[in-house]
């Protein structure tokens, strides 16, 4: 069967599901909506938690992004597993033993201030639109290339799917679509994985091929992966080329800043009891930990699949794969050499990185590009996210296993996306409405705002699918510095403090944010020709940052809490109430 | 009151052992000390590497697992001593 087929079948399935799940599964309170009214089972979470969790990002760029970055990519590897160590150990239990909706009702009821809340719901807000951003980008991503539709199109389709089940069904219908989920994505991930695998190692286990040797040569694929990229003029691929302390910092910035992400600590919120939050988070690590032991194996394979297929090949004699990347603008040739034959080297292959393309073709076929090309000899333009994608088609595996890995990104994308929406419109609904403007609104109104608001964060989230920012993983990468350096540090001190007050929390979470904001945007948006380590703070990237303002977040909230008036006695009750879990 | 407190102790002693594992295994092997450890190899990987793109997650699955184990544990003795 034709792959286009395939793939409407395969997705049109998964979309079905989600959707039957949500009708049977609609919300009809407000606890409902905001927590699945707390009963749901500790594994049924740890996979709802995983599918939530992994986004776009996780599923489409990031393989592709460590198939080029070698060994350092493994901060990302670390730092998006081991942030759940931290929430774990220090935030998950307590938070469920707090036991109330949202992050902010966190905030504002330990640090007694409606500005906590307020500060803490506009930090959540920033945080989950620059995320979600990126999961519009990678549905469009996956319905441009395997639908060939519009990438508008794709993007509102996907609207719709998760309108209807983030509006109706609230939590409760997230937490069950997001299982499904799960399923879909860990299944689409691994099956052409161990494919490769096998292919290239003969190991049927990824994680056990990545370390073995290549089939039927006396080599191990490490190793030949590093004389490839040695011949062609590339460092080692598992040597390191970033500073220590930039690697240091940018691992931590997502640890810390996956342990304050909104939309996941809600999560442990919709266990029963605070013994189930602390196994939840467990089964949750693990389901994760599958895909990403995963990933870097994936990586390897990619890159010396990709070189083997393409570096030395005449243009036209090319799979179809190329060529259909190309169409959509994410591959570029320019033969700088007019030889016909496609050289692949370090460096970028164009000024100004991303292709301009004309309406025409090249002599040897090509999408003809207006770039003025750069002075090394790559000729060879590859946008990171594809590598995960196309690697089905550069291993010619069978069409449903390409079908199966657009569907997997589906689910990818829009289970995340549906958590973000969902924190959102509580934090709407339930913290500014309920808790700040208009506390005399009754539940079925409150649940109203929460349906309302949802509406909205989708309708502006798919604006910047529409209309998206740089890549899907460098805009995510934001989120966790923003989370890291706001709500992190004041989620800690709210729960191993009993003498942080309310002015400490809030100088706290502005000075952090503001600091980490302002790098970010000074480096990425204002001067980003001053974007170098030389002229970074201490060394530290934009990515990294984010643990100099969790630093001074720290700082500022632990001196100013202890100039001014410690909190009232019942605050200290609500904290020693929180750290027993009975 | 007594109890209490040595619970929230004992609670702190188990955080700090196992996020001393979590920094080490990590920020230790897969960072500080992974260029030392890739003199040693194990199959095709040179070990600081393991660590910093495998071994590194497989620890924090395996950290995960003893608190829960560890902290259920406690909240039994705890339990057993209020009654």
């Amino acid at each position: 069967m034709d792959l286009q087929f395939l793939t409407y079948l395969i997705a049109g399935a998964s979309f079905a599901l989600y959707i039957g799940i949500a009708l049977w599964s609609k919300a009809s309170s407000t606890n409902e909506f905001y927590i699945a009214g707390g009963g749901v089972h500790p594994v049924a979470n740890g996979m709802a938690t995983a599918a939530d969790w992994m986004s776009a990002a996780s599923f489409i760029s990031m393989a592709g992004i460590i198939s080029f970055m070698g060994r350092d990519g493994a901060v990302y590897l670390m730092g998006w597993t081991g942030g759940y160590v931290l929430l774990a150990l220090l935030l998950a239990p307590y938070l469920r033993k707090f036991g109330k909706y949202t992050v902010p009702d966190f905030i504002g009821e330990r640090y007694y201030s409606k500005i906590a809340r307020f500060v803490a719901v506009l930090c959540l807000i920033f945080i989950s639109f620059t995320y979600i951003a990126g999961q519009m980008r990678g549905v469009g991503i996956v319905f441009s290339r395997f639908l060939e539709v519009d990438i508008n199109t794709g993007v509102i389709v996907g609207m719709i799917i998760v309108f209807i089940y983030a509006v109706l069904g609230g939590m409760k219908g997230i937490t069950y679509t997001q299982v499904a989920q799960y399923c879909v994505l860990i299944f689409a991930y691994m099956v052409p994985a161990i494919f490769i695998s096998i292919l290239i190692t003969g190991n049927p286990v990824p994680q056990l091929g990545f370390g073995s040797k290549i089939l039927n040569e006396d080599i191990y694929l490490l190793d030949k992966l590093n004389l490839v990229l040695n011949d062609l003029g590339f460092n080692d691929y598992t040597g390191s080329t970033k500073s220590k302390i930039d690697v240091f910092c940018i691992t931590a910035a997502l640890m810390a800043g996956t342990a304050g992400l909104p939309h996941v600590i809600v999560r442990f919120f919709t266990v029963p009891r605070v013994r189930d939050a602390r196994t939840s988070a467990g089964w949750a690590l693990l389901f994760i930990a599958i895909l990403y032991t995963t990933a870097p194996a994936v990586s390897s394979f990619s890159r010396l699949n990709f070189i083997d297929t393409i570096h030395n090949s005449e243009y036209q004699t090319t799979p179809q794969w190329f060529k259909n990347w190309e169409n959509i603008g994410l591959i570029s040739w320019l033969d700088k050499n007019k030889d016909g034959i496609i050289q692949y080297g370090p460096g970028k292959a164009l000024e100004n990185t991303k292709p301009i393309f004309s309406n025409q073709r090249g002599e040897n076929g090509e999408r003809v590009v207006l770039n003025k090309p750069s002075d090394n000899n790559n000729e060879i333009y590859i946008d990171r996210d594809i590598m995960v994608l196309a690697n089905p088609e550069i291993a010619a595996l069978p069409n449903w296993v390409i079908a199966l890995v657009a569907a997997g990104a589906l689910a990818a994308a829009l289970s995340t996306a549906a958590g973000l929406l969902l924190v959102i419109s509580s934090a709407i609904s339930h913290d500014l409405m309920k808790k700040i403007f208009r506390p005399s609104i009754n539940d079925k109104q409150e649940l109203f705002y929460a349906r309302l608001s949802a509406a909205i964060a989708i309708a502006i989230a798919g604006i910047f699918g529409i209309y998206p920012p740089a890549f899907v993983a460098q805009v995510v990468a934001f989120a966790f510095g923003l989370a890291a350096s706001s709500i992190f540090p004041v989620l800690i001190m709210g729960i191993f403090s009993k003498r942080i007050n309310s002015f400490g929390a809030v100088s706290g979470m502005v000075s952090g944010l503001i600091f980490t904001l302002s790098y970010i945007v000074f480096f990425k948006f204002i001067s980003p020709e001053l974007n170098s380590p030389d002229h970074w703070f201490l060394g530290i990237s934009p990515e990294g940052i984010g643990v100099v303002g969790m630093l001074i977040n720290f700082f500022f909230a632990i001196i100013i809490s202890f100039t001014t008036k410690p909190p009232p006695d019942e605050i200290r009750n609500l904290v020693n109430k929180i750290r027993q879990p009975s | 009151m007594k109890i209490k407190l040595s619970y929230w102790s004992a609670n702190i002693l188990i955080v700090i052992f196992l996020l001393s594992i979590w920094f080490l295994s990590s920020f230790g092997a897969g960072i500080l000390f992974t260029e030392y450890l890739d003199k040693f190899q194990i199959g095709g990987f040179k070990l600081g590497f393991w660590f910093s793109q495998q071994g590194s997650i497989i620890t924090f699955v395996l950290i995960i697992i003893l608190y829960c184990f560890l902290m259920n544990r406690l909240d039994k003795i705890y339990n057993s001593e209020e009654e």
